[in-house]
């Protein structure tokens, strides 16, 4: 897998280069400009950079004034959270003109539950889910990407197609399944198609990285008398971090947002995970209560946010490369 | 890998067959072929049986042909949940695709302080799809919602957007464009892997920057343009949560927001008519295969390969 942040192109897109805007490096020249062009006077280079300069200037407005628009209505939770309930209702302002953590402590009350059993049961989940998909799709890709086997094609072409299928299709009987051997409330059916490496699609991401390491290395391993299941141990994982750290992340982050499966598997208060928690807020509350629902709806955000913080690197290349979320 | 090599769909490199490791990939394999077995490919076979049945969970199957398709003709609700869950995709995915790479060109060109646009812009794409972010949009298009407490700043009288039924879809329409990150972030990695010497050469013979964008970057990004059209469409035509949340549940008001699976959800496991989910869902996928067969049929004819 060659890295897209430094293409065959060689611009170093990521660094900082304002070079764009100093005349003589390379033309952005308009038809106009290069007649303009034909006899060569001293003041033009300048007024080209001053005009490359406003451009830049004017680039950036709109970039951050876009970004602040997009980014608004979180800000807005994150003030509201703050607020007296009352205030919310009338300030469209960021800066809360009284604050307020009762929305927090009510929020945190406001369930069958305490939040925190929310966060534990939802961490359990996402921790399994983690730690399944780490190992299952990582055996399978080693599988696909250096083993000679009978049938090798036939099995890749219908891991990749089970990427596409929708879990509508196969939801009921997998409820019927999960409830006659009674995990229906419990979090198995959750946990354990990610150890059987139903996420095919990270199957494809390992794939496609272990290709990209050398074959020498195993090669030679092999003719030391390592086995597969060394080199896989020993070799393959230590130089696939940067994919299983991909892996890990988006797992975390889908795994902690997702909605549809534990909705259907979890119906009980004790079992509930945050998303599902959440959402019976809009059921059991009216609309007196937004200050407590934005505050868990904050507290809920806060561990996709710092995984966003600290895995930025890894979810640019992630989505970069193979287009996930 | 490049994404454009990505795009087309990587063809698994063919190694020469020399002695088997059949034992070692049987052992590597054994997950996932049994999640294939009983999570995947199983339930996909029990699915299609279900759908030719009558079946509540309480008692046996019965088998009933194609009643359930049938009926899914013949039902209202059903019929509007297509259309809502069509315009749904065909209004927001090309308004969401066109946010992305009108975003990425503005930030492809070095520009200063790349990385924290980038991130800005990134973020709704991993919150969107979480219970908060549908329960935050709830509110801000709601009555007294923020998008009307600005409204009133200039004078204007808004209403309950997400409680009317013309307007209730188009909050998720904004939604689903708000989540412009993902696909923004694939533009910009495309957008580095065209040869500069390309608009170098252009500009030599002349070429301004109108007449580059498109006799250059869009022909040259049209793999990765398609690349994102296909995986937003099949992402978009999945949607659930936001409509669930947002709606309460319902799909209100008035249905307007009654998303395909949504209904598929409500008859399934809300009244327990798991026969006719099961045809639903299989039409879905027929729906969504058909949809992406056709996409790559009608590539042949714009999307463009350099080599």
């Amino acid at each position: 897998m060659t890295d897209t942040t430094h293409p065959a192109t060689g611009t170093p897109t990521d660094a900082v280069v304002t070079e764009d805007a100093v005349p003589g490096t390379r033309s952005r020249s308009t038809l106009s400009e290069l007649a303009a062009d034909a006899p060569p006077t001293a003041p033009r280079p300048r007024r080209r950079a001053q005009s490359a300069r406003v451009r830049s200037v004017l680039k950036h407005v709109l970039l951050i004034a876009f970004g602040l628009v997009m980014l608004y209505p979180l800000l807005w939770m994150l003030a509201s959270s703050f607020k007296p309930s009352a205030l919310i209702f009338r300030e469209p302002g960021l800066i809360p003109s009284a604050v307020d953590l009762g929305n927090y402590t009510d929020g945190w009350n406001a369930l069958t539950h305490p939040f925190g059993h929310y966060l534990l049961n939802s961490a359990i989940v996402v921790l399994g889910s983690v730690l399944g998909n780490l190992v299952s799709c990582s055996l399978a890709a080693y599988a696909f990407a250096r083993l000679q086997f009978r049938g090798r094609g036939v099995w890749f072409a219908i891991m990749l197609m089970s990427i596409m299928l929708p879990i509508h299709v196969v939801i009921v009987p997998q409820y019927v399944l999960f409830s006659s051997l009674e995990w229906i409330n419990t979090f198995l059916p959750l946990i354990v198609p990610k150890l059987l490496a139903t996420d095919a699609f990270f199957i494809f991401l390992m794939v496609q990285f272990f290709r990209g390491i050398p074959k020498e290395l195993d090669e030679a391993a092999r003719l030391d008398g390592c086995g597969h299941g060394r080199i896989y141990l020993r070799i393959m994982m230590p130089l696939a971090l940067p994919a299983l750290a991909t892996t890990a992340i988006f797992t975390f982050i889908w795994t902690w947002n997702d909605f549809f499966s534990q909705l259907i598997f979890l119906t009980k208060p004790d079992m509930y995970t945050v998303p599902i928690a959440l959402r019976t807020f809009v059921d059991a509350t009216g609309q007196s209560s937004w200050g407590p629902m934005f505050a868990m709806s904050i507290v809920s955000l806060i561990p996709v946010f710092l995984v966003f913080l600290f895995g930025q690197k890894y979810l640019v290349k992630g989505i970069a490369t193979t287009g996930i979320k | 890998m490049a994404v454009t090599e990505l795009a087309r769909g990587t063809a698994a490199r063919r190694p020469a067959r020399k002695k088997g490791d059949g034992k070692a990939a049987a052992l590597f394999l054994a997950p996932w072929f049994v999640g294939l077995a009983l999570i995947t490919a199983g339930p996909m076979v029990a699915s299609l049986y279900l759908s030719f049945t009558d079946y509540n969970l309480l008692q046996a199957p019965t088998w009933i042909g194609w009643d359930n398709y049938q009926r899914m003709f013949d039902d209202p609700r059903l019929l509007n949940s297509l259309q809502v869950t069509f315009t749904y995709v065909f209004v927001s995915v090309p308004l969401q695709l066109a946010a992305a790479l009108g975003l990425a060109l503005l930030l492809d060109k070095g520009l200063r302080g790349l990385a924290v646009y980038r991130s800005i812009y990134y973020l709704p794409s991993l919150l969107g799809g979480s219970v908060a972010i549908a329960i935050l949009w709830r509110q801000v298009f709601g009555a007294d919602g923020l998008i009307n407490q600005v409204l009133a700043l200039v004078g204007i009288e808004g209403q309950g957007w997400v409680s009317h039924p013309d307007y209730a879809l188009g909050t998720l329409v904004a939604l689903n464009v708000w989540t412009f990150g993902a696909p923004m972030i694939i533009f910009l990695a495309g957008l580095r892997q065209i040869p500069r010497m390309y608009y170098e050469a252009a500009s030599i013979d002349g070429a301004g920057r109108w007449r580059q964008f498109r006799s250059i970057t869009v022909p040259m990004l049209t793999p990765i343009i398609f690349f994102n059209l296909v995986l937003q469409l099949i992402n978009a035509f999945q949607s659930f949560t936001q409509a669930f949340v947002v709606s309460g549940g319902t799909g209100g008001p008035a249905d307007s927001t009654m998303f395909y699976t949504l209904y598929l959800y409500l008859k399934g496991f809300g009244s327990l008519e798991m026969g006719y989910a099961s045809a639903m869902a299989w039409f879905l996928l027929l729906i969504i295969g058909g949809m992406t067969f056709v996409n790559f049929l009608a590539s042949k004819y714009w999307v463009f390969y350099d080599d």
